[in-house]
C-alpha cells in the first residue's frame, strides 16, 4: 500500500525541424487532479527518463491552463485536444504525447500554427470599422443572433479541427474548419455583412470551402463544443449562393 | 515608389489588450509598430479575464453616472489611486464599450438586443459589460482581428515567439530600441525604434501557482527596472477571493459569480454561515476583492471553519436556474465541471483565495511615459488607475484605455520628443553582445540547483509571507531568504544545450528577473507600516509577536494617510542589486479621503 503510484508517458520527442522523431519513456509520481501539462511540469523539473537516463526536458507551448489560450494542443492517445485540461485520471496508460503532425514541428510537441493566422487574413476575419474613435451609437443586434455569434467566437485558434480533419494536409489544401467558420462569424455581425460576399468569394478557390470532405471529424474533437458542421454548412449553402450569383451578374 | 522615410517606427512588447489597442492607435495616427509577443498574440493572458468590463451605459434604471464609477474606483483603491488619471478612465469607458461593439465583441445583450449589464464588487450599480463569462477573450479577439487587419494593410509586423530581453539606451539615455530573442531558433538580434511600450502584463508567476498564464512572469517589467525605470507601488498584490485551489494553477471563478446572485458560506455550528452576508450588511458577497479575501483567509485559518479543516469555503450558485446560469456563466461553469469534477449547478463549488493581478508595476506618468526617457508602459505592467486595491472588471477597462493613451502618445514622442542621438551601428551592436555574452554563460551553467525546483521555492516563500497577512518580522526573514535564492540562482544546471527552442535557457534568465521583482515587492510590503487596500499589515509588540485584541482577533495596523497616503518608488541599487524605496506625492485633489467601510452603505 506505501508504494507511491505514478504515472507513465511515452513521448514522440524531435530535436528540431525536420529531425528525425523518436520516443522517450517517463514516468513521475502521482497526485490527484493531476494533467498532462502539470506532468510535463513535473518532468522540467527533474528531467531524466524512466530508466534514469538525463535528457533535455521536454519541450512544448502553454500559457493559461485552463482551455481558453489554445497554446497546449497536441495529440493524446492519439485525439488531438488541449493538454491542460486532459485529466491523468481519465486517460489510459502509459500515456502517449504526439505533437499534432499536421503542422510543422518546431521541436518536441512544439508546433507551428502559423498558417492558421494566415487564413484568417484569407477570409476577411474582421469587421471593416472606420477607426477606433467615436463615430455614432454601435447599431442594436438581434439577441438570438449574438448567441450564435458568442458560440462562434469561443473558437481559440488552437488547430485541433485542423489536426483531426483528413482534408488538411500535404494530401488536400482545405484551409480547415476553424478559420472557415470565422468567415460565417463575421457574416453574422450587423457592419461586418456588409463585406460578405468578399468572404464567400474568399472561400471558392483553392482549398476553400469545396475541399471540406464532409467527413465530420471537426465537430467531434472541438474542444469549444462549436456546431463547426453546422455552421460549415450554411457556409456552404451561402458560398454557392453567391457563385450563382457570380455567375449571373458577370 | 521610394519608401516613406518620415514613417515613424513604434515597438510594442506584449500583444495582450493594451499592447494591440495601442498597436491600432498607432497605425491609425500613421506608424509602423514592431509588434513582439512570447506567443500568438491570439493566445495571450488578457483572454483570462472573465467577468466583464465596467463602463457607465446607464441601460438599467438605475441613474448610474460616471462620477459614481470614479468615486466607487477611488474609493475602492483606498484612495491611493491618481484621480486626474482614474477620471480620464471612467469618461472614456462608455465610448470604449461601443467601439468594441463595432468591432463585433459579442456581448451579452438583453431581450431589446442592447448591452445588458450585471453586478460587481465594491459598486452597488449595475456597470459592467460582459461577453457570457469570457469577457477579456472576447476584446482580446476582436483587437487581435483589428491588428490583423493592419498587418495586411502593412501597418504592424509581428514578431511572435520572441522573448524581450532589454532595452537599448543612446548616450543620453533614451532608450532607442530593443534586444529580443527567437524562442524557436535562439537568435539574438537589436531591433531600432522612436519610442518602445511595454504592456507586458502582470508578475503572477513569481508567486508560483497564482490565476495568470505561465507567461505572466514580470520578467520584462524587472528587466527594465533594472536598467534604470522606477516601478510604484509594486506592494499592491490583489489577492482574489474565489480560485479553484489546483497544485499546477489557481484557476480563477469570476466574480461575476456572486455579480449574478452568488452566494459565499462555510457550516458553523452545524449551519451554514454566510458570513460575507454577516458582516458586510451593505455590500454582502460583493464586496471588494481584498476585503472578501481576508474575511475568507480569517474564517479558513483563524476560525478554522474552511470545509473539512481545509482550506476551503462554498461559493454557491446551486439556487439559482440552470438555464440562467448557463446563459450568464456558461463558459466558467464548464470549467469547473471539466477540471474538479462537480457541476457547480447542482452543488456549492470549492474556492480559496489566490495571487491574481498586480496594481503596482512600472511608475508612468498620466501619459504613460515611464522614468527612461522614450521608454512607455501601459497595462497590469504599469502602476497607474487602481490605488491600492482593483475593482473587478476594471482591469479590462484600464488595460484598453492605458492604450488609447500610450499609442498616439508614442507617435507624438516618436515626432516632438527629446531623443537625443541616434545609436551608431556600433553601439547597438555592443548591446546585442551583451545580451548574447549573457545568454552563453546561462548555456554554460552547471550547478546543482533545477530552476524550475527554484521558482517553486520562490513562489513558496513568497505566499508565505507576502500575500494577504503581512508582518514586519515574516517580511524581514523573507528579504533574507530571497537573496539567499539570487546567489542560489548562480548554482543552476542546464540540462538543456539545445540550439532550437531552448525553453529552460529562457527560463533560467526570466527566473533571475522574478527573484529581483520578488525583492521589489517585499521590500515596499515592509517599509508600508499601514494597511490600504490590500497591502494588511499587523501589529507587532516590541518582542516582535503578532498582537491581538481581548478577543484574541488579529490587530492590523490602521490607514496612515498622514505618512503613506504617497506612491512607493522603488528603483534598482546596481552595486547591491537591492531595491531602494522613496516615497512620492499625487494628485488627489478630486475627492477628499474618507475611511472605507464596506458593513455600510458608501458616503459621500
Amino acid at each position: 500500500m506505501a508504494e507511491q503510484k505514478t504515472v507513465t508517458f511515452i513521448i514522440e520527442r524531435q530535436d528540431g525541424p525536420g529531425e528525425k522523431p523518436y520516443t522517450q519513456e517517463f514516468e513521475i509520481p502521482y497526485r490527484p487532479g493531476l494533467n498532462v501539462v502539470a506532468s510535463l511540469m513535473e518532468i522540467q523539473k527533474n528531467p531524466q527518463t524512466k530508466d534514469g537516463k538525463k535528457v533535455a526536458p521536454v519541450v512544448w507551448e502553454c500559457n493559461c491552463l485552463e482551455k481558453v489560450c489554445g497554446a497546449c494542443m497536441m495529440v493524446i492517445n492519439g485525439r488531438a485536444r488541449q493538454a491542460c485540461c486532459a485529466l491523468i485520471d481519465e486517460l489510459e496508460q502509459p500515456i502517449h504525447l504526439a505533437p499534432a503532425r499536421t503542422f510543422p514541428v518546431i521541436r518536441d510537441l512544439l508546433i507551428d500554427r502559423s498558417v492558421m493566422f494566415e487564413s484568417l487574413k484569407r477570409v476577411q476575419a474582421w469587421v471593416e470599422i472606420d477607426g477606433t474613435w467615436d463615430v455614432k451609437d454601435a447599431p442594436i443586434q438581434n439577441p438570438y443572433t449574438a448567441q450564435t455569434a458568442y458560440e462562434i467566437s469561443h473558437c481559440m485558434t488552437c488547430g485541433c479541427c485542423l489536426e483531426a480533419c483528413p482534408n488538411v494536409g500535404p494530401q488536400s489544401d482545405f484551409i480547415g474548419a476553424s478559420p472557415s467558420v470565422q468567415a460565417y462569424l463575421f457574416n453574422l455581425h450587423p457592419l461586418g455583412k456588409f463585406d460578405k460576399e468578399k468572404r464567400l468569394n474568399a472561400l471558392m478557390g483553392k482549398g476553400g470551402i469545396t475541399s471540406c470532405g464532409n467527413s465530420q471529424n471537426c465537430v467531434e474533437v472541438c474542444p469549444k463544443n462549436i456546431k463547426l458542421t453546422t455552421y460549415l454548412a450554411q457556409l456552404n449553402r451561402d458560398v454557392n449562393k453567391q457563385a450563382l450569383k457570380n455567375i449571373f451578374n458577370k | 515608389m521610394a519608401k516613406d522615410m518620415t514613417k515613424k517606427k513604434i515597438i510594442v512588447v506584449g500583444g495582450g489588450i493594451s499592447g494591440l489597442m495601442a498597436t491600432l492607435k498607432i497605425c491609425e495616427a500613421g506608424g509602423e509598430v514592431d509588434l513582439f509577443s512570447y506567443c500568438p498574440v491570439k493566445r495571450s493572458h488578457s483572454l483570462c479575464a472573465q467577468g466583464g468590463i465596467n463602463a457607465c451605459m446607464d441601460t438599467k434604471g438605475e441613474h448610474d453616472s460616471i462620477y459614481e464609477h470614479f468615486d466607487d474606483t477611488v474609493y475602492g483603491g483606498d484612495f491611493l489611486a491618481d484621480q486626474v488619471a482614474v477620471k480620464g478612465m471612467v469618461e472614456a469607458a462608455p465610448k470604449l464599450i461601443k467601439m468594441f461593439d463595432r468591432m463585433g465583441v459579442p456581448f451579452t445583450r438583453t431581450a431589446e438586443g442592447v448591452l445588458d449589464l450585471r453586478n460587481f464588487g465594491g459598486q452597488k450599480n449595475k456597470r459592467t459589460c460582459f461577453a457570457g463569462s469570457t469577457t477579456g477573450q472576447q476584446i482580446l479577439y476582436a483587437l487581435d482581428e483589428q491588428v490583423r487587419r493592419w498587418e495586411v494593410k502593412g501597418g504592424v509586423k509581428k514578431f511572435e515567439f520572441w522573448e524581450f530581453i532589454k532595452v537599448m539606451k543612446n548616450k543620453e539615455g533614451v532608450c532607442r530600441g530593443i534586444i529580443a530573442q527567437s524562442m524557436n531558433t535562439m537568435e539574438i538580434r537589436a531591433f531600432r525604434a522612436d519610442t518602445v511600450i511595454l504592456a507586458t502584463g502582470g508578475p503572477g508567476q513569481v508567486f508560483g501557482r497564482c490565476t495568470a498564464s505561465t507567461i505572466c512572469n514580470g520578467s520584462a517589467v524587472s528587466a527594465v527596472y533594472q536598467q534604470g525605470a522606477e516601478i510604484g507601488n509594486p506592494e499592491f498584490i490583489q489577492i482574489h477571493p474565489t480560485a479553484i485551489p489546483g497544485s499546477d494553477k489557481n484557476r480563477l471563478m469570476s466574480e461575476a459569480c456572486r455579480g449574478e446572485g452568488g452566494r459565499v458560506w462555510v457550516y458553523k455550528d452545524g449551519k451554514p454561515w454566510y458570513f460575507l452576508e454577516e458582516m458586510y450588511p451593505a455590500y454582502g458577497n460583493l464586496v471588494p476583492r481584498d476585503v472578501a479575501s481576508r474575511a475568507i483567509y480569517k474564517v479558513c485559518v483563524h476560525m478554522g471553519l474552511g470545509i473539512n479543516g481545509e482550506n476551503r469555503v462554498y461559493l454557491d450558485l446551486s439556487h439559482i436556474p440552470a438555464d440562467y446560469l448557463e446563459r450568464k456563466l456558461g463558459g466558467i461553469l464548464e470549467m469547473y465541471s471539466e477540471f474538479v469534477g462537480k457541476d457547480p449547478r447542482k452543488v456549492p463549488m470549492e474556492i480559496f483565495p489566490s495571487i491574481h493581478y498586480s496594481m503596482g508595476g512600472i511608475w508612468v506618468d498620466r501619459l504613460h511615459h515611464t522614468s527612461i526617457p522614450g521608454l512607455m508602459a501601459s497595462g497590469e505592467c504599469d502602476y497607474q488607475y487602481h490605488g491600492a486595491n482593483r475593482l473587478g472588471a476594471n482591469s479590462l477597462l484600464s488595460a484598453a484605455y492605458s492604450g488609447t493613451i500610450s499609442g498616439p502618445e508614442a507617435m507624438r514622442w516618436a515626432k516632438e520628443g527629446d531623443r537625443g542621438s541616434e545609436m551608431t551601428d556600433a553601439e547597438v551592436e555592443a548591446a546585442r553582445q551583451e545580451c548574447v555574452d549573457e545568454y552563453e554563460k546561462i548555456l554554460k551553467m552547471d550547478g546543482k540547483e533545477n530552476a524550475h525546483r527554484l521558482h517553486h521555492e520562490l513562489g513558496d516563500l513568497m505566499y508565505k509571507y507576502v500575500t494577504i497577512e503581512r508582518e514586519n518580522k515574516g517580511l524581514d526573514i523573507c528579504l533574507v531568504e530571497l537573496k539567499k535564492m539570487l546567489e542560489r540562482w548562480d548554482d543552476i544546471g542546464i540540462s538543456d544545450h539545445s540550439k532550437s527552442a531552448n525553453q529552460e535557457a529562457m527560463f533560467v534568465r526570466q527566473l533571475r528577473n522574478m527573484i529581483l521583482y520578488a525583492m521589489v515587492i517585499t521590500k515596499a510590503a515592509r517599509m508600508r507600516d499601514e494597511s490600504r487596500g490590500a497591502h494588511a499589515k499587523i501589529q507587532l509588540d516590541e518582542q516582535g509577536n503578532v498582537m491581538k485584541d481581548k478577543d484574541g482577533e488579529l490587530i492590523f495596523m490602521g490607514r496612515d494617510d498622514a505618512r503613506f497616503m504617497k506612491i512607493t518608488i522603488v528603483s534598482y541599487n546596481k552595486e547591491t542589486e537591492e531595491p531602494m524605496v522613496s516615497y512620492r506625492e499625487f494628485d488627489h485633489s478630486l475627492v477628499k479621503p474618507r475611511p472605507r467601510n464596506y458593513a455600510v452603505a458608501k458616503k459621500e
